[in-house]
């Protein structure tokens, strides 16, 4: 195989990921899609040209040797894969399924220049997954203990992503968690059907093996200050809170019975677990031949759009203000969704709900847009078409338009310095935020983003932490 | 997980619990909460904090069994363990010396209005209680009440004891009464809750109350427990649980409180029928 010239590796074709039937997996919470066998990962990681200057890797946030493990995929060495991947991501498993890929490494792979990209997110989560089913995690190594200890505040992937790398840089770390369960929004937010609860309790169980301790029902500001995390002889201080207080959109009837926020719908379902109801007490509204609209267009929108499918929702709507263009969710999370039946009301927004004599919500008032100039964002500014409103009948309306800033920290912490929106300013470089061994990253210094990008900051931070605690 | 160190009933179908939580107790200020879950299938639910102990690492709890998980909570024995306790949450009670204070506690709102009587009453206030229930056996903690206000009257709905009539009519009675009240916070129901706004609002008296709406995590998280207060939407679990009552859209709340109610029932049936048989398997045993 090593003999095999660029021009056959370019005439092999991209490799289909498996999927569940769509029919089939509209009535179930399995996951969609089920991985690359052996076979076709192999054929896949054969169509990588191992380019000289792999620009593939200046894709990635967190800067994985994707060249290197394509090869070792492509000669059959799983682990040897795996342990190249970890050097730089210790989340495999969770990237390869929810990193957007197309926007990041594979926007950037020369074979996707003429053809179709090299399939890196399907191939790393083939080798995760193939080490954790197949060999068992390895344990990286861990340094001489440094006698330093330090506190991260949130499960999160930011959180979980710094806690791996300082207990291996040889420092006591805690993670503090506001809820019950460890994970964040991996395991409150994204899907069973999208990321299996499991991979995530393996990765956490995992960093527990390496000495990370774990503090659930743990939420600072109130529990414990930061401030007193550090007298209580924390050294330093590493926040990850997620930004977690949805935004509505301040239209009549938004409190209506039947209206949820994408967090509470999705936090019941898949946290508390409500598609068991009544065997976990926790409820969701019946959604069962309901007509269920969900509000945005980003990937939290497809999932709980898509949860709605499988909870028997009869038509579930995505109802978003541009067209599918400018859509911010993942092309593979919208061509799921429009494979299991759900509908695009596109360049529509809402301008009030409705609701019967007893408060329950019965329709929404929508008006007709239209695309007029680039806005700030770069995306063509949405304009309402004057007269086109229309009464769309729902019976449950979802609204998921992002996240703003969690206020639990910011006023319980006096010398922490916050932009307008309630982000915590920080050194880009270093994660460091204007209080002395305070560092943050993820969503709560970013906004709504994605799990790669808070990574990302947490493996930032990690390294700035390091360097604060030995100097 | 979290141990139940006492547990007696205190009223008909209202249990005192005393739970180990150390870090809790040295926090927690009056008018805060914790979310409790019992058990891997249970729900989460907000529960005011009646009372600590610094020195024995110890909050109180007085939980009314209502739906399927107080009344399972409720079942809980001294040496029982509850699997979460979170907390303490939201903002503490707003205390200052306004002069006179009037601390009016419904039923098991009484629980939740006496730390903040205590509070009241540190601040200097001159601190009325008035401790309402259905009948006799309904009025709770009127002994601590009286170890800490300088005026205590239990009232009842059918003249079984004190004041024969609702907490508002006590209330109205005091205020007409000439004497100059500044203050007045009001737990209980929801109509309990409206009808002291009503009742203060002509006399312009600031008057506060504690939301209980359904909530989830508690941290501002879901937005499940969002309330209209003067036309804007809050999160009571982190812009409150206290509100100016007269300022709180009541309909709304009491609208969104109900929105589970078929949900709930039919769990609360599902757990009744299964102790029912629980009950009856053991007796067959016997």
């Amino acid at each position: 195989m090593a003999g095999i010239s660029n021009k056959d590796r370019m005439k092999i074709p991209r490799q289909i990921m498996p999927e569940q039937n769509p029919d089939l997996r509209r009535t179930n919470f399995k996951e969609v899609n089920l991985g690359f066998t052996e076979e076709l990962a192999k054929l896949e990681a054969l169509r990588c040209l191992q380019c000289p200057k792999p620009v593939c890797i200046d894709g990635c946030p967190v800067g994985v040797k994707i060249n290197d493990f394509v090869k070792l995929v492509s000669e059959g060495d799983y682990a040897g894969a795996a342990a190249k991947i970890k050097e730089d991501n210790m989340l495999p498993a969770i990237c390869g399924r929810v990193c957007p890929q197309e926007e990041q490494c594979e926007a950037k792979c020369v074979v996707g220049k003429k053809g179709e990209s090299i399939a890196v997110g399907r191939l790393e989560r083939f080798v995760a997954d193939y080490e954790r089913e197949h060999i068992g995690l390895s344990k990286p190594n861990v340094k001489d203990k440094t006698g330093k200890k330090v506190a991260v505040i949130g499960s999160g992937p930011a959180g979980l992503s710094c806690a791996g790398d300082l207990i291996q840089m040889g420092h006591d770390v805690t993670v503090f968690e506001a809820l019950h369960e460890l994970g964040g929004v991996l395991i409150y937010g994204i899907p069973e059907f999208r990321l299996p609860k499991e991979i995530v309790r393996v990765e956490i169980e995992s960093l527990k093996d390496l000495g990370v301790e774990f503090k659930t029902n743990a939420v600072i500001g109130f529990t414990d200050t930061v401030d007193e995390l550090m007298q209580n002889g924390y050294d330093a201080v590493f926040i990850a809170v997620g930004a977690g207080l949805p935004h509505f959109m301040n239209i009549e009837g938004e409190n209506l019975n039947g209206v949820y926020s994408s967090n509470e719908f999705l936090t019941r379902v898949n946290l508390m677990k409500a598609y068991k109801f009544p065997e976990y007490d926790t409820p969701v509204f019946n959604c069962k031949d309901k007509n269920i609209a969900v509000f945005g267009g980003g990937n939290t929108a497809m999932d709980a759009v898509r949860t709605s499918k499988r909870l028997g929702a009869k038509n579930a709507y995505i109802i978003y203000r541009r067209s599918d263009i400018e859509m911010p969710a993942r092309k593979e999370e919208i061509h799921h969704a429009k494979d299991e039946g759900i509908e695009f009301i596109l360049l529509s927004n809402p301008k009030r709900f409705i609701g019967d004599e007893n408060g329950w919500l019965k329709g929404v008032e929508l008006i007709k847009m239209e695309l007029g100039e680039p806005d700030a964002s770069g995306r063509r500014k949405p304009l309402p078409i004057e007269g086109s409103n229309y009464i769309l009948d729902i019976d449950m309306a979802i609204i998921a338009i992002g996240n703003g800033s969690n206020p639990i920290i910011q006023k319980t912490t006096a010398d922490l310095a916050f932009n307008k929106w309630g982000n915590i300013v920080v050194n880009e470089e270093t994660m460091a935020t204007s209080k002395p061994g305070v560092f943050a990253g993820g969503d709560i210094v970013t906004g709504g983003a994605t799990v790669i990008l808070a990574m990302g900051a947490g493996r930032t931070a990690a390294k700035a932490i390091n360097n604060y605690l030995v100097s | 997980m979290y141990k139940i160190v006492e547990a007696e009933f205190i009223a008909p179908n209202v249990k005192r619990f005393v739970i180990e939580a150390s870090k809790i107790a040295l926090k927690r200020k009056a008018g805060q909460f914790v979310i409790v879950r019992i058990k891997e299938e249970g729900e989460r639910i907000p529960l005011t904090i009646a009372d600590s102990d610094n020195s024995n690492g110890t909050i109180t709890l007085i939980v009314q069994g209502i739906g399927k998980t107080t009344k399972e909570l409720n079942e809980h024995q001294t040496g029982d363990y509850i699997i979460d306790v979170v907390g303490p949450l939201g903002k503490p009670s707003h205390i200052e010396n306004f002069g006179t204070a009037i601390s009016i506690g419904g039923g098991v709102g009484t629980a939740i209005a006496y730390p903040t009587a205590v509070a009241l009453k540190q601040a200097g206030n001159y601190t009325i209680a008035i401790t309402g229930g259905r009948s006799k056996e309904f009025v709770i903690l009127e002994n601590e009440l009286r170890n800490v206000c300088d005026e205590v009257y239990p009232t009842t709905d059918d003249g079984s004891y004190g004041f024969h009539g609702f907490v508002t009519q006590k209330l109205k009675e005091i205020i007409d009464s000439g004497k100059k009240i500044d203050f007045v916070l009001a737990i209980g129901p929801i109509p309990m809750m409206k009808a002291v706004a009503e009742t203060t609002r002509p006399y312009g008296i600031k008057t506060v109350v504690s939301l209980n709406p359904i909530m989830v995590d508690g941290t501002g998280m879901c937005g499940g427990c969002r309330a209209t207060v003067d036309g804007k939407t809050v999160f009571v679990c982190v812009d409150g649980p206290e509100f100016d009552a007269h300022q709180v859209d009541f309909e709304t709340l009491t609208r969104r409180n109900l929105a589970y109610r078929e949900m709930e029932n039919l769990s609360l049936h599902d757990y009744k029928c299964n102790l029912e048989r629980e009950i009856e398997k053991a007796a067959e045993v016997k």
